[in-house]
């Protein structure tokens, strides 16, 4: 088997008494798309958290081609490769749309070449209409999308989505969808996501965390059958 | 489109205004009142000091006096010592931004958060203000320089041209080289923020976690945005300990440190020219308020409207609550509004058949 892109260790996190993660030994191919679900609270977030050099582990180790990032600062991390939307889109509120993704793609490439890309990316994810607005006062569904071109931007090696398509309407969630299978042509993605219709449009191997381990590790068709991750999980979603 | 052009505009303006003001002043003013201009000048320096680090960098500095008064201090030592002020300056310009480099790297390295780095620069001022007050002997003494506690120090030797130690600037030049000093920071300023640096620490005032997760590292760009601030300050104390040829630790106290939040504040953070305008100004209103205090009349409203503190005081209020963005982004708001509104009438003009 070739080598992982990301690994993990024995990965754990602890707030006090509370494990928020535990003993997690995940793996991630090269250019592989893969979706995490789980209840709230089942440790998803603080997961990411750890994997961005957002917070440092209590055990365990991030593998990321091979180096070790777990207690390397998220910065850091985003310089390696690894980039994150997080749950609430975290933006540049105050700035316009254009001089958000400009920020994103300056870091890599300078001048005429910069506003390029920022061009194409603004085309990308269809705001070429809004660039000069304020990014505050846009829709959240735009917010994402904007958060998605940032992230993009620094043209990252692997992508992690938490909650991509949080409170967007059906037609965007078709569209964030188409997206994410785009990106996924040259590009790893881990995606978490609560929407089961989306799962559904975008999966192919769903991992399932419950209390802070891995519950279940399967493809979408044999985890929907699952009789364990309805009980904890899908209840009756599922069936619909 | 307009934005961009609007830019340009305030520049230019920003630019002839600033230049005639500079050249013309000592030919129609009398040498009281450039005197009086000269330290709104130097004062104004040390806003933009502010403006720079609180306004854009994010970092609510209430110790910007700190590097203000090592400059002027480090100023008059030295040229007790030196005699000649080339080098006295550059050192009023490094050692404060060096002091400020020393307190950046613990406060953003140790990941200091935003209020406990408002008390720490406070803190430290006040222990300047402290040790400085404290030197009263003729024992505390730097070279030939006696550091005179709380009398200050008194004939700090003029500027002179650089490695010219006979061409002294005079009261005019002084006014010359505190409008230009002002000019060329505030033009300076403007290079810097139009650029990466510039566009990435206003990124991590907006939001320093996602500017982290771009794989930018907060923590150097608020160090160098620092240490930029303290070295401005510190040129600006240069010129005031040469201004009034005297430094004393008042310097460092809290109504000075107050001061200058005061005027970014009621500037307007965010923009360069508000604080600037708003350093003048309050520095206009409280020589004019305090010139009513010797004759002042004895009944209530003389004694209120001579005291300066309680009428600052009522302004500061007034504005935090009332134009709390402060004047220059108010009025920018405001322009805005209006001209919007001229346009959508001008619209509704040419398409009538579009109402309904």
């Amino acid at each position: 088997m070739a080598s992982p892109l990301l690994e993990t260790r024995s990965l754990s996190m602890h707030f006090g008494g509370v494990r928020a993660v535990s003993d997690v030994n995940f793996t991630l191919a090269e250019g592989e798309l893969r979706c995490l679900i789980g209840p709230n609270g089942a440790g998803k977030s603080t997961f990411f958290k750890m994997l961005t050099g957002q917070l440092e582990p209590s055990h365990g180790q991030v593998l990321f081609r091979g180096q070790d990032i777990s207690r390397a600062h998220a910065h850091e991390v985003a310089r390696l490769g690894i980039g994150i939307k997080t749950q609430v889109p975290s933006v540049f509120d105050g700035l316009s749309v254009r001089e958000n993704i400009h920020l994103a793609a300056s870091r890599l490439h300078s001048g005429a070449r910069t506003r390029r890309l920022v061009d194409e990316m603004l085309e990308r994810i269809g705001l070429a209409h809004a660039a000069d607005r304020v990014v505050g006062q846009l829709a959240h569904g735009q917010r994402q999308w904007v958060e998605l071109g940032l992230v993009l931007s620094t043209d990252p090696q692997l992508i992690l989505l938490d909650e991509p398509a949080a409170g967007m309407t059906h037609e965007e969630v078709q569209k964030t969808a188409d997206l994410v299978r785009e990106i996924n042509r040259t590009k790893a993605l881990i995606v978490v996501e609560h929407d089961m219709q989306f799962i559904r449009m975008i999966a192919k191997r769903v991992t399932v965390f419950n209390r802070g381990s891995i519950l279940v590790e399967d493809t979408i068709e044999n985890i929907m059958r699952n009789p364990l991750v309805r009980d904890i999980y899908l209840g009756k979603q599922a069936a619909a | 489109m307009s934005g961009r052009n609007l830019n340009l505009l305030g520049l230019v303006l920003v630019g002839v205004v600033g230049l005639i003001f500079m050249f013309f002043t000592p030919h129609f003013a009398d040498l009281d009142t450039v005197l009086e201009l000269t330290v709104y000048m130097i004062m104004a320096i040390l806003a933009l000091s502010l403006a720079l680090v609180w306004g854009y960098g994010g970092i609510l500095c209430f110790g910007q006096s700190a590097f203000f008064g090592l400059g002027a201090y480090t100023y008059a030592i030295a040229m007790f010592n030196m005699g000649e002020s080339t080098l006295p300056v550059v050192l009023a310009v490094i050692l404060p931004a060096a002091f400020a480099a020393l307190l950046g790297y613990f406060m953003f390295y140790g990941r200091i958060s935003d209020v406990y780095l408002g008390v720490i620069t406070l803190t430290v001022t006040l222990i300047l203000f402290n040790s400085v007050n404290s030197t009263a002997g003729p024992e505390f003494h730097i070279g030939a320089a006696r550091l005179g506690g709380f009398n200050g120090i008194p004939g700090i030797p003029p500027l002179n041209w650089p490695f010219n130690k006979g061409a002294a600037v005079d009261l005019e030049g002084m006014f010359y080289l505190s409008t230009g000093s002002l000019l060329l920071t505030y033009f300076g300023l403007r290079l810097l923020l139009a650029s990466q640096f510039g566009r990435i620490i206003v990124g991590i005032r907006e939001n320093e976690r996602r500017a982290e997760l771009l794989g930018y590292d907060p923590r150097a760009y608020k160090l160098a945005t620092f240490t930029i601030g303290g070295a401005l300050a510190g040129f600006a104390g240069c010129l005031f300990a040469n201004w009034g040829a005297f430094v004393s630790p008042t310097i460092f106290g809290l109504a000075q440190s107050a001061q200058i939040i005061i005027w970014v504040i009621v500037g307007g953070r965010g923009t360069l020219i508000g604080p600037v305008i708003g350093c003048i100004g309050i520095q206009w209103l409280s020589a004019a308020l305090g010139a009513n205090q010797p004759s002042g009349g004895s009944d209530l409203w003389s004694k209120i409207f001579a005291n300066a503190p309680l009428i600052l005081g009522v302004i500061l209020i007034a504005f935090v609550l009332l134009v709390p963005r402060g004047l220059v982004p108010t009025a920018a708001d405001v322009a805005a509004f209006v001209l919007r509104g001229r346009r959508r009438r001008e619209q509704r003009g040419l398409e009538p058949q579009q109402a309904e």
